[in-house]
């Protein structure tokens, strides 16, 4: 039986909370396995200076992803150089898997539109702010690819809040219906914000969710990066290669938790207690990979250390990069509204320069 | 070859369907997709004859999922086919609305340039069918007011097929709103071949040296008998079918004010906030000194569109029209 075939209520697990092993472990080498750990220990300490940018105000309003980084480099890992990724906002960590530098990530939170402009050969789509829009996104260009004949998967993240939407139901539908190859990703973090996942469905899972559109759910323990990358990687190749009667597209919820708020601009301390949030740290997916690693002698204390000074720097780089870039210019808000500028905003823009010609920036600046 | 062009003698509906049907002869990038718009060929058969001549991955039956079918065709549009999503009425367009304005007439915007998002999304639009509720609406101010979006609105059968052939080929989204009460209204001609009308360009339908009228789709109709019925009066139009919602031809509405001096705008939409306000303004911020009478308005009203027993009080019709045009001549 494969992984997918099991019953959407059976939560899919590779290591316990201690880093044992309690299932099937995936065909991973070693040299991968060490990237992992070293990319979940880079989108960790990535978001722990991120929330410090902000505090500082060095960086608008972010949304924080510890707890997440199983999910996120798991999943990611589990697909190849070919396939896309249509992120929501929060997969800092799985879009540095895919190529994308961690300057850009800043420099979308610092608020630079660059930060959105995805190197032709990185297969990631725009983050999506307003919840589940990605999800059609995702399902229309997998069904795209299918009608040019390509065999490629598409993997979508959204949360569990997104499992409310109406996009989300038209999203899965549409892609059973179009058999497209697409893997829908769902971070179940617990919390919508502050509403609990008990309050955006009646349903048991949200796996389960998936048989209403004809295809399969697979609930995955969120924190258990092995196991997500065995449930994903099952999914992206079935996505493109499905056995005779198979349906493409999977429904993965992945069970996980965030650790710290929503946003930079949200107070979880309001809507949920310590005690909750330390039961779920001790589910913390790094200690468990770094814990079956050393395990295994792929790791020690020596290489855990150099991984991390490694990433410190790694991130130090990157916030300098991202700071050093200057204020973009104000051209650049009309040059990419329309593929040619037309006449009435070329209008509005040469009367603005004009006047910041007249008064210079300090006019117009805050600081 | 020298020979004139082959024309046809069409309805503005069946207009539509040859501007697809064209162009997705000349590009296999451009699929259709949409409610019923496969077998049944489209409820007004706007899509008649498609489904048999490109297949069913061209022209394809969804599900009844107004987001589905727009947000589909944004991840389809930036995967690099041409969708061209149909929504069955404008009213039902809401479920989209999301969709349409977070996203497609953003996504050039966002990725810088990376992810473009070519699609056209038609809909039939406007009253005077006698249609139920929600099937009456003329909403065009809502896409005009949206960055990124261009909006056009056909007014004669050539226009039809030209504008929509230019809607298909554009590199960005294009909300193309059909004016379902003339869809059979009338005949004309028609070229077999492909060509293109200018998205961004007014029409002229008439000259005239007292008033400028400036209107566009089912409208200018009664627009242009109110004309006529003035003219013999001696109160000569100059009548500007706008054609393009977004971005508005504005030299040549500027350009005939100036000659005129004068200016009516005729839209079924509601009065307020509506496209008539926005040409009002314009004539203000650039020939104010040109202007002899206040700018008139002659709309729909500040109402949902009512059901079909009042719907002839609620559009314009030729008699206020005339009226509206009187009051601003007589000024």
């Amino acid at each position: 039986m494969s992984t997918l075939e099991r019953d959407p209520l059976e939560q899919v697990q590779v290591l316990d909370e201690d880093g044992n092993v309690v299932g099937e472990e995936p065909d991973l080498s070693e040299e991968k396995l060490v990237e992992m750990y070293r990319q979940m220990r880079l989108a960790r300490h990535f978001d722990k200076r991120a929330v410090s940018l902000q505090r500082q105000g060095r960086m608008g309003t972010y949304p924080p992803l510890s707890g997440q980084e199983g999910a996120q480099i798991g999943s990611a890992h589990a697909l190849d150089d070919e396939d896309w990724l249509f992120p929501s906002y929060r997969e800092h960590g799985a879009a540095v898997v895919r190529g994308l530098p961690l300057k850009q990530t800043l420099l979308y939170w610092m608020g630079h539109e660059d930060g959105n402009k995805v190197a032709e050969d990185v297969n990631v789509f725009p983050v999506a702010v307003p919840i589940a829009t990605q999800i059609l996104h995702a399902t229309g260009a997998a069904w795209a690819s299918r009608l040019k004949g390509d065999e490629k998967a598409f993997l979508t993240y959204f949360g569990d809040g997104a499992t409310s939407e109406g996009d989300f139901h038209e999203g899965l539908n549409f892609a059973g219906v179009f058999d497209a190859p697409a893997v829908f990703f769902c971070n179940n973090n617990q919390w919508a914000i502050s509403v609990p996942r008990e309050r955006q469905t009646a349903s048991e899972t949200l796996a389960q969710k998936a048989v209403a559109y004809g295809f399969e759910g697979v609930q995955v323990d969120g924190m258990d990066p092995l196991a997500v990358y065995k449930v994903t990687r099952e999914a992206v190749e079935k996505a493109k290669n499905p056995d005779e009667g198979e349906l493409r597209p999977t429904l993965i919820e992945a069970v996980q938790y965030r650790f710290g708020a929503h946003t930079t601009a949200d107070d979880p301390t309001v809507y949920r207690d310590d005690d909750e949030v330390e039961r779920w740290k001790q589910k913390d997916p790094i200690p468990r990979l770094e814990s079956y690693l050393r395990d295994r002698e792929i790791l020690d204390d020596e290489r855990v250390e150099e991984i991390q000074a490694s990433v410190e720097a790694e991130v130090a780089d990157a916030i300098e990069a991202a700071e050093s870039v200057p204020r973009p210019e104000p051209e650049e808000m009309f040059e990419h509204t329309f593929a040619e500028l037309p006449p009435h905003l070329r209008e509005q823009y040469e009367e603005f320069a004009a006047l910041r010609e007249r008064h210079g920036d300090s006019a117009f600046l805050e600081d | 070859m020298a020979d004139a062009q082959q024309t046809q003698n069409l309805t503005l509906v069946q207009s539509v369907r040859d501007g697809l049907y064209t162009e997705m002869h000349n590009d296999d990038e451009v699929i259709v997709l949409g409610e019923d718009v496969g077998k049944n060929g489209g409820v007004f058969r706007a899509t008649e004859g498609l489904y048999d001549e490109f297949g069913e991955d061209r022209v394809i039956d969804t599900p009844l999922a107004e987001s589905g079918i727009v947000g589909c065709s944004v991840g389809m549009a930036a995967y690099g086919l041409k969708p061209v999503p149909e929504i069955q009425f404008s009213g039902f367009m809401y479920p989209a609305f999301d969709q349409i304005v977070s996203h497609v007439g953003r996504l050039r915007t966002r990725s810088r340039g990376r992810f473009t998002c070519p699609m056209v999304i038609r809909a039939p639009y406007g009253g005077g069918i006698r249609a139920p509720e929600h099937h009456s609406e003329s909403k065009e101010a809502f896409y005009a007011h949206e960055p990124g979006l261009k909006v056009v609105i056909p007014s004669t059968p050539y226009d039809t097929k030209g504008l929509l052939i230019s809607a298909i080929r554009d590199p960005d989204p294009v909300i193309f709103l059909e004016p379902k009460l003339i869809y059979r209204a009338f005949r004309g001609d028609v070229p077999e071949d492909d060509y293109e009308v200018p998205i961004g360009e007014a029409a002229v339908r008439r000259e005239g040296e007292d008033v400028t009228v400036v209107t566009w789709g089912a409208m200018t109709r009664p627009t242009m008998e109110a004309a006529e019925n003035l003219a013999e009066e001696g109160v000569e139009c100059e009548v500007i079918d706008l054609r393009t919602i977004s971005p508005i031809d504005k030299e040549t509405i500027v350009e005939s004010f100036e000659k005129t001096g004068r200016a009516a705008v005729v839209h079924e939409a509601p009065k307020k906030g509506g496209i008539g306000g926005e040409i009002t303004a314009m004539l203000q911020e650039e020939a104010l000194l040109y202007q002899e009478a206040p700018v008139k308005r002659i709309t729909g009203f500040d109402v949902p569109f009512p059901l079909y027993a009042l719907e002839d009080y609620y559009l314009p019709s030729p008699t206020r029209v005339e009226e509206g045009i009187r009051e601003t001549v007589e000024f």
